[in-house]
């Protein structure tokens, strides 16, 4: 139902099969390849960047930040294989992320696992938990398909909160037992190979979502968001590859789960809300859904800014504000909030869709300077 | 026996609370195809709106006359809140489904942070009467008066929804709205007045049920309408989009249920079992008990 009624982004042509009017045609393939090489070497780096971030760039805790960041963005891109590429509102998102980071914690903590088969177990386990779920749901469309993810997501976060067998640790949460990890991976001075791996996971999902796109099948998810009963014409089995896209999506969400539980080195329940299902919706629809790099920047930006916005709202800047600025300003989910809704009316395509809608506007000012000479 | 009766009164009075907050969503969505996700918030300015005004409004306080005063000026917070928001952010987004659940989900958040920044995080003990605070003796059981009170308010919300839905012009517009909006429009009825009034009775039942639930809880806290609403999502999905009777049924079959398996089970177990009921109804009857329809 829903299928049919979304207004769907124009059907997206991969940037790099539109002719380039950028100064270096040649380059633009290999940019993603200089982000990433760049973000790799950041590490190394000393800049301290006052204001943008607390200490200089290889700091603990600013390499953390950027690894939270880094995952999210990866969350977001397989996110967005639901909403943006395939076109369905799933609201237990959560659920999958949930499990793996619950997963992860409570294999290592509580079973004693090494890490690498918690971790595989723990994907494994996400993945098969969303093709299951994922079959019962998708027998429901739009906004019943929204409800139900919600529901089961719902039940996740009861069966965390209640601690069924003193599993999860309930209300408190479940901090990662480190003596079984490798050394590389634990401890404050080791934070930077904690980013790598966050990077390696985005770099990873980005690849995964990219090709899967590009593929037939990617061109199936993009007819579904479209126009749902016409691939039923063609003789494509809909439900079959909302299942896949969904079990893939819930795989990668289980992925982000294990990194983010060794970066985070814990649980807790917040994970399992539905509210980090509503702020994944917001960053991709911030970034710019169905688009390559808009989710990614989305999640970047969004993890980020509610990270410094806190730091934003009880600075002295705004403490000066009278109460009722200064009051609304210290909750970062207000000033998301605010700005989500206002880029629902005024930028429907996100940050990726902003060049464009901005076009006419740099036309005008490049053309100035011309018409003097 | 007693322990039987206690429960299933308190389960109607949860599910008095469920039906109060879904009623409102059910109409909203069968009418006008918004999948209301601020609804939560309107319970909460109903819930802080009559907190607010049995401390401050003159005339107002916890006891008496005082107190349904508190809640009509929360009630009528509400209202305010809800007719803004549909006449503001809504409307003009008239017929765009995903884009009218992502401003609501934007206002959810930003809705609750302004909650909670005006007035903290933490829960707040919530002015009552003192005679809800006692319980009644029936048929041998004490039953809490606060759920009684929720009862009878339910039981008072759906009879006059029923009879304002046969008896009058604007129910018949709303009714045959729900049924097949294009046919109102081409008879040159304006549903968008209509979309208006089910939100502001949305948002007048949401704001009693955050003051009556105020009263049942003890407390007030930001956070108290996301939890409900989930649950009031559930109501609606089971007992059919847009039809208050249906809510009505689900309602009292959710409170009922997570009461007694929560009671008899391990506690957490009846809020799992209402999922998969829901699941179960949406397998076997997708459109719900009662299907798309608002009459009774």
């Amino acid at each position: 139902m829903t299928g049919s009624m979304v207004e769907a982004p124009p059907a997206h042509v991969p940037d790099e099969l539109t002719p380039g009017r950028s100064r270096w045609p040649g380059l633009r393939p290999y940019l993603p390849l200089v982000a990433l090489a760049v973000a790799a070497i950041v590490p190394y780096s000393t800049v301290n960047l006052p204001g943008i971030f607390e200490g200089p760039l290889n700091s603990p805790g600013t390499l953390q930040l950027l690894a939270v960041c880094l995952v999210f963005g990866g969350l977001a891109a397989g996110y967005d294989l639901l909403f943006g590429r395939t076109g369905m509102l799933s609201f237990g998102h959560a659920l999958y992320f949930a499990a793996g980071v619950y997963g992860t914690d409570i294999l290592v903590t509580r079973a004693g696992l090494p890490l690498w088969q918690a971790a595989l177990l723990t994907i494994t386990g996400g993945t098969v938990l969303a093709a299951l779920l994922g079959a019962v749901a998708l027998r429901t469309v739009g906004i019943a398909f929204a409800m139900v993810t919600l529901a089961f997501a719902q039940v996740g976060a009861i069966l965390v909160a209640r601690d069924f067998g003193g599993l999860t640790g309930g209300e408190e949460g479940l901090p990662l037992d480190v003596s079984g990890l490798p050394a590389a991976l634990v401890g404050v001075t080791n934070t930077v190979n904690l980013y790598w791996l966050a990077l390696a996971y985005l770099a990873v999902v980005v690849f995964v979502v990219h090709r899967v796109s590009g593929s037939p099948t990617g061109r199936v998810l993009a007819g579904l968001r479209d126009d749902e009963r016409r691939i039923g014409v063609l003789g494509l089995d809909p439900y079959l590859f909302k299942l896949l896209a969904f079990t893939l999506a819930g795989g990668l969400a289980a992925a982000a789960g294990v990194v983010y539980c060794l970066i985070v080195g814990g649980a807790s329940p917040h994970v399992t809300s539905s509210e980090l299902t509503l702020s994944l919706l917001v960053m991709v629809v911030l970034g710019g859904p169905g688009t390559r790099w808009g989710p990614v920047l989305g999640g970047i930006l969004y993890m980020y800014l509610d990270h410094r916005l806190t730091a934003f709202g009880s600075s002295e800047t705004v403490d000066a504000l009278p109460a009722v600025l200064s009051r609304p300003l210290s909750q970062p989910l207000f000033v998301l909030g605010t700005v989500f809704i206002l880029a629902v009316y005024f930028f429907p395509g996100g940050l990726a869709g902003l060049r464009t809608r901005l076009a006419p506007l740099t036309r005008t000012l490049s053309r100035r300077p011309d018409r003097r000479s | 026996m007693s322990t039987v009766i206690l429960l299933a009164l308190t389960g109607l009075g949860l599910a008095a609370l469920y039906f109060l907050v879904a009623s409102g969503l059910s109409l909203v969505f069968g009418l006008a195809d918004v999948l209301n996700f601020a609804h939560g918030l309107f319970l909460g300015v109903g819930a802080y709106a009559t907190w607010w005004a049995s401390g401050n409004l003159p005339g107002a306080g916890p006891d008496g006359f005082g107190f349904v005063l508190a809640v009509a000026f929360g009630v009528a917070a509400g209202v305010l809140v809800a007719v803004l928001v549909e006449l503001v952010l809504i409307r003009p987004l008239y017929s765009r489904t995903i884009e009218q659940v992502l401003v609501t989900v934007g206002l959810s958040l930003a809705g609750v942070a302004l909650l909670q920044a005006t007035w903290g995080a933490d829960a707040r003990p919530f002015p009552r009467p003192g005679w809800t605070r006692q319980v009644t003796g029936i048929l041998g059981a004490n039953v809490p008066n606060a759920g009684l009170l929720l009862i009878v308010a339910a039981a008072v919300v759906l009879g006059a929804l029923l009879a304002f839905l046969r008896w009058t012009r604007y129910g018949l517009v709303i009714r045959a709205g729900v049924e097949n909006r294009e046919m109102v429009t081409a008879l040159g009825i304006d549903v968008r007045r209509a979309f208006t009034l089910v939100f502001a009775i949305g948002g007048a039942a949401a704001a009693l049920a955050g003051a009556l639930g105020g009263v049942y809880f003890g407390t007030v806290s930001p956070g108290q309408g996301g939890s409900l609403l989930i649950f009031a999502f559930i109501v609606v999905v089971i007992g059919g989009m847009g039809s208050v009777v249906g809510s009505a049924y689900a309602a009292v079959a959710v409170g009922l249920l997570q009461q007694f398996v929560n009671y008899y089970g391990p506690s957490g177990l009846g809020d799992v079992c209402v999922v998969a009921l829901l699941a179960v109804v949406l397998l076997l009857r997708p459109q719900g008990f009662a299907g798309k329809v608002a009459t009774a």
